[in-house]
């Protein structure tokens, strides 16, 4: 089991060991979630993560910070680790034969990578949505009830159903499934699946949310639909999503960190990232010059 | 311009080449399946004088008597199916449970190695399975197992006689250990391809790796393992020389897996040669019939469930 550690204060304008580059989250104005809020609380801290597949290294002491009820956003070009440091951030990678961290991270302050660590207990609270909506081959109300069943949740057929119901209201497909709750999820259209996904991992309750592209399959409609939904769901969850595209990454994240060939280049309220980059090639990304 | 009308006649060279490669293709594709309807029809033919002296009546009746010319095939039946049903309820579970731990849970380096293995397992020829049989199995069977099945188990109907050592148990013992290669091979491509994004959305809800094979991979890979199972069976319904070793040859219909029993192929491979009369003959081609109409069900239903799984037909439900 884990041990239960209290979480660290440490009020994001106080980090050490910043890598340069972010100087954005050195100035509190800056990088605080809410302008005349309370410092938010950090809820995802990775620091020093170095990652390598075998022989080869995909991340560079990677810094990143995510506060609570924050859409955090990384961007970087294709290949540049976006995928695998979210992974990190459940532990999705262990399941990568020869894969190896160094670093840590930390999730509410407690190390996820400290040995004895809860990795089955740490999923429950980090959630993930995939590029690829990966329904399983059950219904569509099975589908959302997976997680219950697994974690032994809700073992009470109407209790169930409640949750069920919640977690398709709250990705707004409630409507749209309500008579065929008991159809196969994979007749649904990629953008239903996608939102089914959401719900599904809704449903135990998780803190944090990792998406990766989570739209990036969908047309316009349906990508606007998760862009809502991310929105929405930020009054209660942190969430960190990988994009490709920028205007998303501009029109819902608090804050960006941008990726580079396995380093972060630069984090920062994506208003003033993308206004006003600090480094030279965050700029040239966000102005389209490569990438 | 002469240049061009060159090149065009060798375009037309190659086209005539490929014609004939692709007939020839075509022919030998055909002779397959034409292979397997003559032997249907050579079968059904041959069978006609005991088609016509017992009718159906041939399948239900348990009357084995070349003097006097009365034939049933009920007992040979009988021991073909408790033979292969007995095997499969050994060889499915282990065969499955063979192929889970080589796909998913084996440390990779062992892998391969260990697939070889229970791979060659399907190379060793039957009669030396046969001789092991005889020599090793049945009498362990006769002196240790089967004493004591009748000591713990007699009250069953499936335990109780005097232990014989060969007979239904031995037979089915080895079918299964036959046909646990066939399963083991075709559970682990069918569990191997089950998709990687599928796992990951089961460990994303915190599912541990148990959870994700029973919930996930298990149901995903169903009907290709039981395409699997089907082709063993289709092996263990055929396989003559090690089961005629070790089953004991007498036309035996008795729900006690000690008794000694007969199958189809064991009485063909047997009287074969000794057969005099020709009622005799077709009956034993009768009996090539009804275990070739068995074994073909079998195994077009065996490629039928594995082709879906291949297709991906039959991940959606
Ligand atoms: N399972 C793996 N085994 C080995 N190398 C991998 C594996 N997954 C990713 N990589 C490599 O790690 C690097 C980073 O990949 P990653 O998928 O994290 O990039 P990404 O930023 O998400 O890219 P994209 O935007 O295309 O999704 C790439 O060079 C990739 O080839
Ligand atoms: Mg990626």
């Amino acid at each position: 089991m884990l041990e239960l550690r209290l979480p660290k204060k440490t009020p994001p304008g106080a980090e050490q060991a910043d890598p340069p580059g972010t100087a954005a989250e050195l100035d509190p104005s800056l990088a605080a979630p809410a302008e005349d809020a309370p410092p938010a609380r950090e809820v995802v801290r990775a620091h020093g993560i170095n990652f390598f597949y075998g022989q080869h290294q995909v991340l560079f002491n990677v810094e990143v910070t995510a506060y609570e009820r924050e859409i955090l956003a990384l961007i970087g070009p294709s290949g540049c680790g976006k995928s695998t440091f979210l992974r990190t951030l459940n532990r999705m990678n262990d399941t990568i034969p020869g894969a190896r961290l160094e670093g840590e991270v930390l999730i509410t302050g407690q190390n996820i990578y400290a040995p004895g660590t809860d990795v089955i207990g740490l999923r429950r609270r980090v959630g993930m949505i995939f590029q690829r909506s990966n329904p399983f081959p059950f219904s569509i109300a099975e589908n959302v009830a997976y997680g219950l069943k697994v974690n032994g949740l809700a073992k009470k057929k109407g209790e169930q159903a409640d949750v069920v119901e919640r977690c398709l209201r709250a990705t707004g497909l409630w409507d749209e499934v309500k008579d065929r709750l008991n159809k196969p999820a994979l007749a649904l259209s990629g953008g239903q699946q996608q939102r089914l996904c959401i719900a599904r991992a809704l449903a135990i309750e998780p803190e944090i949310l990792l998406m990766d592209e989570p739209a990036s399959a969908l047309d316009p409609i349906a990508t606007g639909r998760i862009e809502e939904l991310a929105l929405e769901l930020k009054e209660k969850y942190t969430i960190v999503i990988v994009t490709h595209n920028l205007q998303q990454a501009a029109r819902i994240s608090d804050r960006t960190s941008f990726f580079l060939m396995g380093r972060l280049v630069e984090s920062g309220r994506t208003q003033a990232m993308f206004t006003n980059p600090q480094r030279k090639e965050t700029e040239d990304y966000i102005t389209g010059r490569f990438g | 311009m002469s240049a061009t009308a060159s090149s065009l006649v060798r375009v037309e060279q190659a086209h005539w080449g490929d014609r004939v490669y692709s007939w020839a293709l075509r022919l030998i594709a055909a002779l397959v399946p034409l292979l397997i309807v003559a032997i249907g029809v050579e079968l059904y033919r041959g069978s006609q004088p005991s088609r016509v002296a017992f009718g159906w009546h041939f399948l239900s009746s348990s009357a084995w008597d070349p003097v006097f010319g009365h034939f049933g095939a009920w007992p040979y039946i009988y021991g073909t199916l408790l033979t292969t049903v007995l095997a499969l309820l050994i060889a499915a579970p282990l065969g499955v449970g063979t192929a889970l731990f080589l796909a998913e849970m084996a440390p990779l380096w062992l892998r391969a190695p260990l697939g070889y293995l229970i791979e060659l397992l399907a190379a060793v020829p039957s009669v030396v399975y046969g001789l092991w049989g005889i020599f090793v199995l049945a009498p362990w069977l006769q002196n240790s197992l089967e004493p004591w099945l009748t000591a713990h188990f007699g009250f069953l109907p499936f335990f109780q006689g005097a232990p014989y050592g060969v007979g239904f148990l031995a037979a089915g013992l080895i079918l299964a250990v036959m046909t646990v290669p066939f399963i083991v091979g075709v559970a682990r491509e069918v569990i191997a391809a089950v998709p990687v994004s599928q796992r990951e959305a089961a460990y994303a809800l915190s599912a541990t790796h148990w959870d994700a094979i029973w919930d996930v991979v298990l149901p995903s890979a169903r009907s290709g393992i039981l395409g699997g199972i089907m082709l063993g069976m289709g092996r263990a319904l055929g396989e003559t020389m090690a089961v005629t070793m070790v089953i004991g040859n007498r036309p035996t219909v008795s729900a006690s897996l000690l008794a000694p029993g007969y199958t189809l192929s064991s009485v063909i491979a047997n009287e074969l040669t000794e057969a005099m009369t020709q009622l005799h003959l077709s009956a034993l081609r009768e009996i090539g019939l009804v275990l070739f109409g068995i074994t073909l069900v079998v195994n077009i239903l065996a490629r039928l469930f594995v082709w879906r799984v291949t297709r991906g037909i039959g991940k959606v439900i």
